[in-house]
């Protein structure tokens, strides 16, 4: 058989065609590289590719499975990867000035893992700088673009990831979720984007942005290849020592198993999400046939309430600013990274940081030690902190009605460029994403439908709670089958 | 409520953060707006309410205290901007005075 189309060819069918003989890993390969060569120059998703390294890669698979020793069904398949990932002998910049000379030293565990199954890192994927930022505009090198309109953001933070997937340019792409920056893009580009748990997947070899928040997850074009990366990345590391012990994982045997029905599910309506947070009328209509198809296979649709929504962002911007600031501290120009010499140590911390990170980044780490200062600690980081409570206790009685949320992701399609220009602005677009990271509870983002007036991919999000991923997959299943 | 005023000169000093004469009115203007908003937090009555630092009830993990294989010095000090001798980071003066780096 030929090549078939790659773009939204899912990791699953890949690996049945790799299997069947119908092409070989060097020529799935060499064909994502010619899709690259000819529209990466207007998606600009990558910030890197290493053509020669993944095409040996590639044949290094090959002569496995000719052998009859592949690595896993998988072997071969490439995997686009968030430049904040670490790989070995591989640029990682977080796509920001001050960490533009360095090569990773080692793999992180996710891609140890990944390259364990034979799947092939694969390049390196714009984000905005830092994962800082709902569209990528906060890169320091290029502004990927939506893979719907050009004219339209991607996305953000994990922009570039999403953007490969949604181009076809890799079977499948690994994001980072501190706030929404996978579930995010993924909705604005028509893909699955998944938040695990956190603690499900190990942050060894992440670069860390908010500690208590950061997960690494899967970015794909259906859920049953969302379940396959996750259940490759997943698990307990020692090198982490906020991993979760004791996992098991089988999330795609789970997805293949869904239930054809939703008979005796519970889905609930958090009523905040729908009233408040200015929820467009275009992506509450595509939502509302989502809900009627969950009804139609049988779910009870129940109204639940997550009354202290409304502090989601204030207690977000707080937290995840505090412990950047506190996480960027290291980028100093001493070990690693841009150095610009000053007139002795100290001015070189200064300027190196003000030469090395961009204006976004700049206001964080600002802001950041702001709410941590002296004499504002107890006001706003203690503050939030206690909120961060009651954020979780709002998802704790929540799940005691209902088996899993159903919310929107994002209060309207992919925006244009430039159209967010005040910070705040850009940061009220993240509040129906970012009350799951302060709760540590696990969230999937799926296509629902396309807007009628705009022509974007729809979006939505099914929590649950955490470690509750095999019922979020297969629902999700449920609802996309 | 009352309108913050931060001074961004000293924040930017704690955070060792060189800002711009021309930057500092517009982050400002962004820092003020953004603390305006977060000050909702203090409408909250929070009287018994326990601080959530972390997602996870993990605490005190340990590893065993045994020799493992890790990266190596060279890898390591690959990415330092300037060596001596190929082992010791090089960095510019600490203290005032004669001499150079």
């Amino acid at each position: 058989m030929a090549m078939p189309e790659l773009k939204n060819r899912p990791i699953h069918a890949i690996a049945q065609d790799l299997a069947a003989k119908s092409y070989t890993v060097g020529e799935l390969v060499a064909e994502y590289i010619n899709r690259i060569d000819q529209n990466d120059g207007v998606v600009k998703a990558f910030l890197k590719l290493d053509k020669e390294r993944v095409m040996r890669n590639a044949e290094e698979s090959d002569r496995r499975r000719a052998t009859g020793n592949p690595l896993s069904f998988y072997d071969g398949i490439p995997i686009g990867v968030k430049d904040c990932i670490v790989t070995a002998g591989e640029s990682c910049s977080c796509a920001s000035k001050i960490l533009e000379p360095v090569i990773s030293p080692y793999d992180a565990t996710v891609i140890a893992k990944l390259k364990s199954q034979g799947f092939i890192p694969f390049g390196r994927l714009n984000m905005d700088e830092f994962a800082m930022g709902s569209s990528c505009e906060n890169s320091a090198f290029q502004k990927t673009t939506n893979p719907h309109d050009p004219q339209r953001v991607p996305g953000g933070s994990s922009g570039g990831s999403a953007a490969c997937v949604g181009a076809g340019f890799a079977a499948g792409a690994l994001g980072s979720d501190t706030g929404g920056s996978i579930r995010q893009p993924a909705a604005f580009c028509g893909i699955v984007g998944v938040k695990p748990t956190y603690g499900r997947v190990s942050r060894n070899g992440l670069v860390a942005f908010a500690s208590s928040l950061d997960q690494i997850g899967p970015m794909t074009s259906d859920v049953e290849d969302a379940a396959i990366l996750l259940d490759t990345i997943a698990g307990h590391d020692p090198l982490d020592s906020t991993s979760l012990p004791n996992q098991t994982t089988n999330f795609a045997e789970a997805v293949r198993n869904a239930p054809k029905s939703f008979k005796g599910v519970k889905i609930g309506l958090p009523k905040e999400y729908f009233t408040d947070g200015g929820l467009s009328s275009g992506v509450e209509k595509v939502l509302q046939r989502s809900i009627d198809k969950a009804k139609s296979l049988g779910a009870e649709i129940v109204e639940v309430s997550l009354p202290h929504t409304k502090y989601a962002v204030a207690v977000y911007y707080i937290i995840a600013t505090a412990e950047a600031s506190a996480n960027l501290a290291r980028f100093d120009g001493i070990r690693y990274g841009k150095r610009v010499n000053g007139k002795d140590l100290v001015d070189t911390y200064f300027q190196s940081r003000g030469e090395g990170f961009g204006d976004e980044v700049k206001r964080r780490i600002l802001l950041g030690t702001y709410v941590l200062s002296s004499g504002y600690y107890d006001a706003y980081y203690l503050r939030a902190q206690k909120v961060r409570t009651l954020i979780r206790r709002d998802f704790e009685e929540a799940f005691k009605q209902c088996d899993v949320l159903l919310t929107p992701v994002t209060p309207t399609v992919a925006f244009k460029f430039g159209e967010k220009s005040d910070p705040l602005q850009m940061y009220l677009s993240d509040i129906f994403t970012i009350a799951l990271n302060l709760s540590g509870n696990c969230g999937i983002s799926i296509p629902a439908g396309i807007d009628s007036k705009s022509k974007m991919p729809v979006g939505l999000q099914l929590l649950a709670p955490a470690m509750a991923e095999t019922k979020l997959l297969s629902f999700a299943q449920t609802l996309q089958q | 409520m009352e309108e913050p005023r931060i001074d961004v000169g000293y924040v930017a000093k704690l955070s060792r953060l060189e800002i711009s004469e021309e930057q500092k009115p517009k982050l400002q203007k962004d820092l003020e707006s953004i603390v305006g908003y977060i000050a909702a937090l203090s409408e909250l009555d929070l009287t018994g309410v326990e601080p959530t630092a972390h997602a996870t009830a993990l605490s005190n993990v340990w590893r065993e205290d045994t020799p493992e294989v890790s990266n190596t010095r060279e890898q390591m000090l690959g990415n330092a901007p300037a060596l001596i001798d190929e082992e010791l980071i090089k960095i510019p003066k600490v203290l005032p005075g004669e001499g150079s780096n």
